[in-house]
């Protein structure tokens, strides 16, 4: 399957193995990633606060130029881009005059959006509804048996519900766990699933945003989680390379590790920790390597 | 007719008894509320289980709960809905006081510190304009469609349980006051907008401490959309009012604006001192070297190369500075409200709603008479009589009495932006 591929900014800039590891796993998924070369930031819902048009012209340039790739969807990697495009793509598509409006600025450019001009969906998504969990379970190499992972979604992914097409249909907000269970992994429940980071207001509120971090860190250590898994490289940010901070903040040592979700589902899928940057993590993710690790011993794989 | 297992959370602080939770088991259709089924339990069986409410019509406020995990009204929760999502078995519904604030008894919470102290914090009534006009204040239609969203609020605390920020800093101002707040400055008879303003922004607990979580709106049985209110109290507040906040606020959504246009992407490296004010600034300097262990171990853990730190890696494509150039050259700001404007698919669907097309059709002409609201303030100073406000408003006029220093800029401003012009206040679309 050919996507338009819109990594988003922090993939590339301060969670680097996370772009590299969606591009580990891709061939395994027959995905086709073709880039979204001249696109721009989405705008993380700062834009939209600076200026809603601003952010819903620079997200509709996207999409169209999405369209113009040979992609059938397009996909992102952030729950922050899926949360701050839906919302653009949601005023986009409820007014021809307002699209007319936008299109004015774009036309210079040869571009133009559309009412839907593209489905836009974040790789958790796409895993679920696209590529399938029979079709997903049936390529695991490695499955996760006896790794208890603890989902953490992001705000931008899963609220409000109606703008994400969160529904009995399409479950969105269960996906992670189904995923986890469909690589073999065990869910682990505690009470930060849905909560926030607290990246948003790391530089107005530094004690607050490090308080939210650490505290669901530490309520997944309380629930025996080896490791939490995100969608979103930004909530990674506050989660992993915050960490240490946050722990001195609520005042109890972590040592959480925090995967990128390409990277959980490229182990289960055989991919060795090197390509999947899992040693770029400030938190190590020991426990996950030592968990890969005795897997190799038991299948007696060639290691690596 | 379908049997629910209600499963009430009680708890009497008077009692000694640690809170617990008690099964009643209730027939009643599925249509019905949840408010009902407990005043049927506490009719029938138990009428010792403390509930607020009043209307049963989701119009007082009073019932709000959290029902199977989600906040909301309880008069305005269906059964068979509350059952759907719960994770406790089949027809089981636990209910639940609402979080964030203390219980009184069972399902009530003590609302007072933290949700009527911060209503009443945001000064919730219109302070008038001068001169007070011998009739009517006369509004442009536009503008008071601008506030209907927040004035749909009725108190009911649904968004305040679930606030994230709340959760960790119970002084946060909050989504419900913050709304309020909207009400009033975006009102153009409000002769204190600015001072309003500058009040939330300075406030470490006010505007710029929401983490922009979206519970609120989720939340929220009316469709106010706090947090949507609160971006707005922000775009009004470093783009109209000019108010540069010592919670770094402006600075950051500044910084941010800044370097999307500058690189096309977000270049982290560059945002952080940027944030605060660029390198140089000193209000830069100590949280620069406060976050410095953050950019070492990005450094170390090979995340980021010291070249990807310290040069541009991206470029933005002119397309990317015609974009900015353009929009933010508009001499007003073009927002289109899903709550005021609608869908156009919902809307052909239901021709008898007509808010919508008028709200819609201030769509079409952004470019107004009016003097531009984000205009620098010392340029336009000469062209500003220019529109019909003149009369009251020599620039030097309003200066000195209302408005005090930080806010004398958008004195001017509000002066020009302020009268019947037939023209939205802030020119947002709706
Ligand atoms: S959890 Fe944090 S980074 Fe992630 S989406 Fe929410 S606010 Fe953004
Ligand atoms: S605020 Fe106005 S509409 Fe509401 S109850 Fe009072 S008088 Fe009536
Ligand atoms: S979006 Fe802001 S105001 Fe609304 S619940 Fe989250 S933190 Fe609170
Ligand atoms: S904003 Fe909505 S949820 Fe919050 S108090 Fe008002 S009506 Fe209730
Ligand atoms: S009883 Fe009045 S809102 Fe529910």
């Amino acid at each position: 399957m050919k996507v338009a591929y819109w990594p988003g900014c922090v993939s590339r800039g301060f969670t680097p193995e996370l772009h590299g590891a969606m591009e580990a796993v891709a061939p395994l998924l027959d995905l086709e990633l073709i880039g979204i070369d001249r696109a721009s930031c989405c705008g993380a819902g700062v834009i939209a606060e600076h200026n809603q048009e601003l952010a819903d012209t620079l997200n509709a340039r996207t999409f169209a130029l999405a369209a113009e790739t040979p992609g059938e969807l397009m996909m992102n990697i952030c729950s922050t881009c899926q949360g701050a495009q839906s919302e653009c793509q949601e005023r986009l598509d409820a007014s021809a005059e307002y699209r007319a409006e936008i299109n004015t600025t774009l036309e210079a450019e040869g571009l133009a959006y559309e009412k839907g001009l593209v489905t836009n969906k974040n790789f958790l998504w796409l895993l679920v509804e696209e590529i399938g969990l029979e079709n997903l379970k049936k390529k695991v190499k490695r499955p996760l048996t006896g790794l208890k992972v603890g989902p953490f979604y992001g705000c931008y992914i899963v609220r409000p519900t109606d703008r994400l097409g969160i529904d009995d249909e399409n479950p969105r907000d269960q996906y992670m766990q189904m995923v986890i269970e469909a690589l073999g992994g065990e869910v682990i429940d505690y009470a930060g699933i849905y909560k926030c980071c607290g990246f948003p207001i790391i530089t107005m509120n530094k004690k607050a945003s490090l308080q939210m971090a650490g505290t669901h860190l530490a309520d997944a250590t309380d629930a025996d989680a080896d490791c939490l898994v995100v969608p979103c490289p930004l909530c990674h940010l506050n989660l992993d390379l915050q960490q240490p901070m946050a722990a001195a903040e609520i005042g109890r040592d972590l040592s959480m590790p925090v995967l990128h979700l390409p990277q959980l589902v490229g182990l289960a899928l055989g991919l060795d920790n090197k390509a999947l940057g899992l040693s770029r993590h400030v938190i190590k993710p020991t426990s996950v390597i030592d968990w890969s690790t005795a897997v190799i011993g038991s299948t007696g794989e060639a290691g690596w | 007719m379908p049997e629910y297992t209600l499963r009430l959370r009680r708890y009497n602080p008077e009692s000694g008894e640690a809170p617990h939770y008690e099964d009643f088991k209730v027939e009643l259709e599925g249509h019905r509320s949840v408010l009902e089924a407990i005043l049927q339990v506490r009719g029938e069986q138990d009428g010792s289980i403390g509930v607020r409410c009043s209307c049963r019509a989701a119009i007082c406020g009073s019932c709000g709960v959290r029902t199977n995990g989600k906040p909301g009204l309880a008069c305005h929760t269906h059964l068979d809905a509350a059952a759907k999502n719960s994770k406790h078995g089949e027809n089981v519904i636990v209910v639940e006081p609402m979080g964030n604030m203390p219980v009184i008894k069972d399902l009530i919470v003590d609302m007072e510190e933290v949700h009527w102290k911060k209503i009443r914090r945001v000064t919730p009534w219109l302070v008038a304009k001068e001169p007070v006009p011998e009739r009517e204040y006369i509004v442009p239609h536009e503008a008071m469609v601008d506030v209907t969203q927040t004035m749909a609020c009725i108190q009911c605390g649904a968004c305040v349980s679930d606030c994230l920020t709340m959760e960790m800093d119970p002084l946060f101002v909050g989504p419900a006051a913050l709304a309020k707040a909207y009400r009033f400055v975006g009102d153009p008879r409000d002769a204190e907008q600015g001072q309003r303003l500058k009040d939330l922004a300075e406030d470490p607990h006010g505007i710029y401490d929401c983490t922009h979580c979206f519970q609120c709106i989720e939340a929220c049985p009316k469709g106010v959309a706090p947090m949507s209110q609160i971006m707005r109290l922000r775009r009004r507040a470093g783009s109209d009012f000019h108010v540069d906040d010592r919670n770094n606020g402006h600075r950051h959504e500044m910084a941010f604006v800044k370097n999307i246009r500058k690189n096309g992407l977000l270049h982290e490296a560059d945002l952080l001192p940027d944030s605060y004010g660029g390198k140089f600034h000193p209000r830069a300097v100590p949280e620069l070297l406060s976050s410095l262990p953050v950019v070492l171990r990005a450094l170390k853990t090979g995340k980021v190369t010291v070249k990807k730190a310290l040069l541009h890696e991206h470029k933005a494509s002119p397309e990317i500075e015609r974009i900015f150039d353009t929009v933010e050259n508009r001499e007003v700001r073009l927002e289109y409200n899903l709550y005021i404007s609608g869908n156009e698919d919902d809307l052909a669907d239901d021709p008898a709603d007509a808010v919508a097309p008028a709200a819609t059709a201030t769509l079409a002409p952004p470019v107004v008479e009016e003097q531009a609201v984000e205009a620098p303030p010392e340029p336009p100073v000469a062209e500003a009589p220019a529109a019909e406000a003149a009369p009251a408003e020599t620039p030097a006029a309003p200066a000195p009495d209302a408005e005090e220093a930080p806010a004398a800029d958008p004195a001017a401003e509000i002066e020009v932006e302020a009268p019947a012009e037939g023209e939205p206040t802030e020119g947002d679309t709706q």
